[in-house]
């Protein structure tokens, strides 16, 4: 008969092999995806990793994230339990046991009690996806197999164990109770489970509990690369990989003959997209997230990045040796998450990338997805043509006249900029300048920056519109147009600091046009008006204030995409004498108004309407006052409002807010 | 079979203002746009390409810079560009314009392709007279088929097109033999947006420039010696601020009300 150690060298052998063969199938095909930079900063890296990888910071801001802890940090524990099983496998001399005595016994006590949490661990989980599942569809044969694979591995360890134990007791002839209380400082479960094994089918039972171990661990190391439990592998390099800056933009194209725009296949995404969609283990907090997922359109950010795997998978290996795709990544013909209602269902929000605990990013794939369906295919929802050729043609969404762009400041004495003679320029924005509610926010901010005396300017009819719509939306190409020329007028003007009332001017001039070589000053007026406050230049008589309770409603491009989170809050506070009251999701964690990513331009088909979701939830805090702190959010608050017929509620920009208690 | 399409850059009109000294239009700063109508044209005559594999040809008649126009056109994917640019076609009216554009139409009908079809805006938004089009037809002897809102059906081998025409209050369905003019109304489709393969191959792309060393026309039937038009004065009609009715803000419906009563005395509600 063949002896043991030999059986389980081959078994290990072609285990390992698979591993292998699974490992290099997937990670070879990362080389098929474009070239990106992703090895700055070293030291900062590593330092993320051991953060989000090890510490696992992200993982534990949800309530479920400890069990996730747990089972992470007893694996790393176990890898040394289960590296002596495979050496003492192989070679039957090798056992703990060997080691001196001062370090087996802490040893065996943290592998004991590293197994029977994981085995903890893995039940709760196992619970959890049958009781209440992170999304219905984590109900996966795949989860459970793994989860079964865990818990077989724990309990056969503890077998295993106790049956070793329970044959030294009874060799040594020594009192059972003694042995075990003894046993049981240094491995209390596998003791205790000793006392009750019958001495009579001890060795069956070993030998059982052997092979079982042996097996779950052979068959978990052949699955692993070959399923979502790769993130097991691929976590802790994306984490390490993961943008260092906020990944609140896109790169920019360039526009040369011959060359592509956009992704529509797999290879045009760069090799970190392609570990992103490797990394991902579908835990569902992206789309937990999404407002999009949430008020059920068809996208879902998980899926996407899925999908993406999917068609690598399918794809890669033929792309590999210069053949064309097999099947289509997006669109009619393309995986099921990336149909064009997903990617143009997308706010651009953010909030899936807040979530993801390995550090994902869903939104510039959907972006770069759109970018080929306007630039390479000209396809995009109907709405959005007269958008992109009012943009181009008069450089304001609405195409309004752009001699039309001041009308706002027809009875005010307003100043145009001068960098001589003034320190900032007051960018109104498009909002500002044509939209008839949020031109009283305009009037308000110019009010209150007389009344502080702030030295500041306009750039008049001369004025254009940013470009943050059609650049979310994916026409790159008229984004860089819009934005060379604003970096045109900006330096041959010689702006240096601008005051913004909108989130979306201010994370373009701030983050994008860095790209295009001019370095801003860029200031939100939350933080203007904080910062005004705080040096005594608005003075606030806070006894008089009227407002009722306000809620303020976060934006994204303020908070999430430039973490602005205290300083509207606490003009809000200085203006009405108390803390606005917070909505359920609040700071990183807001849920979108829906204007987002152009989304402001579009229709809303299927499904509840983003603004009405948020609406509602602002309603549940019972406020007199909904603060927001830009003309999107604004305008989607002011219609959703009229859509519940809420009456006596009103929505303020914060500007409007300071403004009504410093000017009263 | 050619299909040609006429289009017209034009100032962008909801920003033009008139010199009230000269009665001029004040055309500085002024961006300069496509004429809408002509977008529609084109936009036919690509779906046409598209569907019939024929050539697409389009002209324009204008200074120099109007080749941005042309190149817009190409990037939408006409296959030529030509530009009809010289000092003595300045200040045509419609009947020295049709003239130049009739000439450019033949001399392609004879290099490069037997013209089935000549496509037109209904009228552009600067002169809006509605006549080059017609004019084209008359000189060139084509069928003249204005205001087309659809194609009801092209047939290339029995050389026949028929067409609804928009009117008011009512459609008209005619057919006609080839070659035709065709003058279209926005109704007829949507237009497309370039691809920016397109868009940058156009940038690259050359537009040829034909001057009337090319088109040999008598001086006297083009230009402002050819033009019998005499524009004796452009003006804004002047705008009279009426009667401020109620408050709206302190009642509204008793606001509606009111005007809703003014209108019905004056008899412009329809009841």
């Amino acid at each position: 008969m063949t002896s043991r150690p030999t059986i389980f060298a081959v078994l290990l052998f072609i285990s390992l092999a698979i591993f292998a063969w699974g490992c290099w199938r997937r990670f070879s095909l990362l080389t098929i995806g474009q070239r990106e930079d992703r090895f700055d900063n070293p030291g900062q890296r590593v330092l993320e990793m051991l953060k989000y990888a090890f510490a696992q910071k992200r993982v534990l801001a949800k309530p479920f994230g400890i069990n996730h802890f747990v089972i992470f940090w007893t694996f790393l524990i176990l890898l040394v339990a289960n590296s002596e099983f495979i050496l003492n496998g192989l070679f039957p001399s090798i056992k703990l046991i060997k080691l001196p005595f001062e370090l087996y016994v802490p040893l065996v006590f943290m592998i004991d009690m590293a197994s029977i949490l994981a085995l903890g661990a893995v039940v709760i989980a196992y619970v959890r996806r049958i009781v209440a599942p992170p999304f219905p569809e984590a109900r996966t044969a795949e989860a459970f197999v793994i989860l079964t694979l865990i818990g077989m591995l724990m309990v056969a360890y503890f077998f295993l164990n106790a049956s070793e134990l329970a044959t030294i007791m009874y060799r040594s002839n020594s009192d059972p109770a003694s042995f075990l209380a003894t046993a049981g400082k240094m491995m209390p479960v596998s003791a205790l489970i000793a006392g009750l094994l019958p001495q009579a089918q001890l060795g069956s039972i070993h030998g059982a509990a052997w092979w079982l171990h042996a097996l779950a661990l052979l068959t978990f190391i052949c699955y692993l690369p070959n399923s979502k439990h790769m993130h097991i592998l691929t976590a802790i390099p994306n984490c390490f990989f993961r943008r260092l800056e906020k990944p609140n933009t896109v790169p920019r194209e360039e526009f040369k003959a011959g060359n592509t725009f956009g992704v529509d296949r797999v290879d045009h995404f760069t090799w970190k997209d392609l570990l992103d969609s490797f990394s991902c283990t579908e835990c569902g907090r992206c789309q937990n997230a999404c407002p999009a997922s949430l008020t059920k359109k068809p996208l879902n950010p998980r899926g996407i990045i899925h999908d993406i795997k999917v068609n690598l998978l399918k794809n890669g290996p033929g792309l590999k040796n210069g053949q064309q795709p097999v099947k289509a990544l997006i669109g009619e013909e393309g995986e099921e998450h990336c149909c064009d209602e997903a990617i143009w269902a997308c706010t651009t929000c953010g909030a899936c990338m807040e979530a993801c605990p390995v550090f994902i990013e869903q939104m510039p794939k959907i972006i770069q997805m759109r970018r080929h369906f306007v630039e390479t295919e000209a396809r995009f929802p109907e709405e959005l043509l007269n958008l992109f050729e009012n943009m181009e043609g008069r450089s304001n969404p609405w195409g309004i006249a752009p001699s039309e762009r001041t009308k706002w400041s027809a009875t005010l004495d307003v100043k145009p900029f001068d960098s001589d003679t003034t320190e900032y320029l007051f960018y109104v924005g498009c909002a500002g300048s044509f939209d008839a509610r949020n031109k009283h926010v305009t009037v308000a901010m110019t009010q209150l920056l007389d009344k502080a005396g702030v030295s500041w300017g306009i750039l008049g009819k001369e004025e254009k519109c940013c470009g943050d719509s059609v650049r979310r939306l994916g026409n790159e190409y008229l984004f860089d147009k819009m934005a060379r020329e604003n970096v045109a007028l900006f330096k041959e003007r010689g702006v240096k600091k601008v005051i913004v009332q909108c989130p979306h001017c201010f994370t373009t001039f701030k983050n994008d046009y860095r790209q295009f070589g001019l370095e801003l000053e860029v200031i939100h007026h939350s933080e203007l008006l904080r910062n005004l406050v705080q040096d005594g230049r608005l003075v606030l008589d806070k006894t008089t204030a009227e407002f009722g309770s306000v809620v303020f409603h976060d934006s994204c491009y303020l908070g999430r995409h430039n973490d602005v989170y205290d300083a509207p809050r606490e003009v809000i506070a200085a203006a009405t004498g108390a803390a606005p009251a917070e909505m359920e999701r609040n700071r990183n964690n807001a849920f979108c108004c829906g204007a987002g990513g152009g989304r402001m331009w579009m229709e809303e088909h299927g499904g509840e309407r983003i603004n009405l979701a948020r609406v509602k939830e602002a309603l549940e805090q019972k406020p007199e006052t909904i603060c927001v702190s830009c003309p999107y959010c604004m305008t989607m608050f002011e219609d959703g409002l009229k859509d519940v017929k809420s009456e006596g509620v009103r929505v303020r920009d914060l500007a409007e807010v300071m403004a009504e208690a410093v000017l009263r | 079979m050619l299909i040609v399409v006429c289009i017209k850059q034009v100032p962008d009109t909801t920003q033009v203002q008139i010199d009230p000294v000269t009665n001029t239009l004040v055309r500085e700063g002024i961006p300069f746009i496509v004429n809408p109508y002509d977008t529609h044209a084109l936009e036919e005559s690509l779906r046409l390409k598209d569907r019939f594999r024929c050539k697409v040809a389009a002209i324009s008649m204008g200074p120099p810079n109007a080749e941005a126009t042309l190149k817009k056109a190409l990037a939408l994917g006409v296959d030529k560009a030509i530009l009809l640019s010289d000092r003595v076609f300045g200040g045509a009216d419609t009947l020295a314009t049709s003239n130049v554009l009739s000439a450019a139409i033949s001399k392609l009908n004879t290099e490069m392709d037997e013209v089935g079809l000549v496509l037109c805006g209904k009228q552009t938004i600067d002169g809006d007279t509605a006549q080059v089009g017609p004019g084209i037809a008359s000189r060139l002897g084509y069928q003249q088929l204005t205001l087309v809102d659809r194609i009801e059906n092209l047939d290339l081998s029995q050389k026949r097109i028929r067409v609804s025409r928009k009117l008011e209050g009512r459609h008209e369905i005619v057919e006609a033999p080839l070659p035709a003019m065709l003058t279209v109304v926005r109704e007829l489709n949507r237009p497309r947006y370039p691809k920016v393969p397109m868009r940058l191959a156009a940038a690259d792309a050359q537009v040829e420039v034909w001057n009337n060393q090319v088109l040999k026309l008598d001086e006297q039937s083009i230009g402002l010696k050819g033009s019998p038009t005499w524009v004796s004065k452009i003006f804004s009609p002047e705008r009279v601020v009426g009667e401020i009715l109620g408050d709206g803000y302190a009642d509204p419906e008793g606001t509606a009300a009111l005007l809703i009563e003014k209108l019905m005395a004056k008899d412009m509600l329809p009841i």
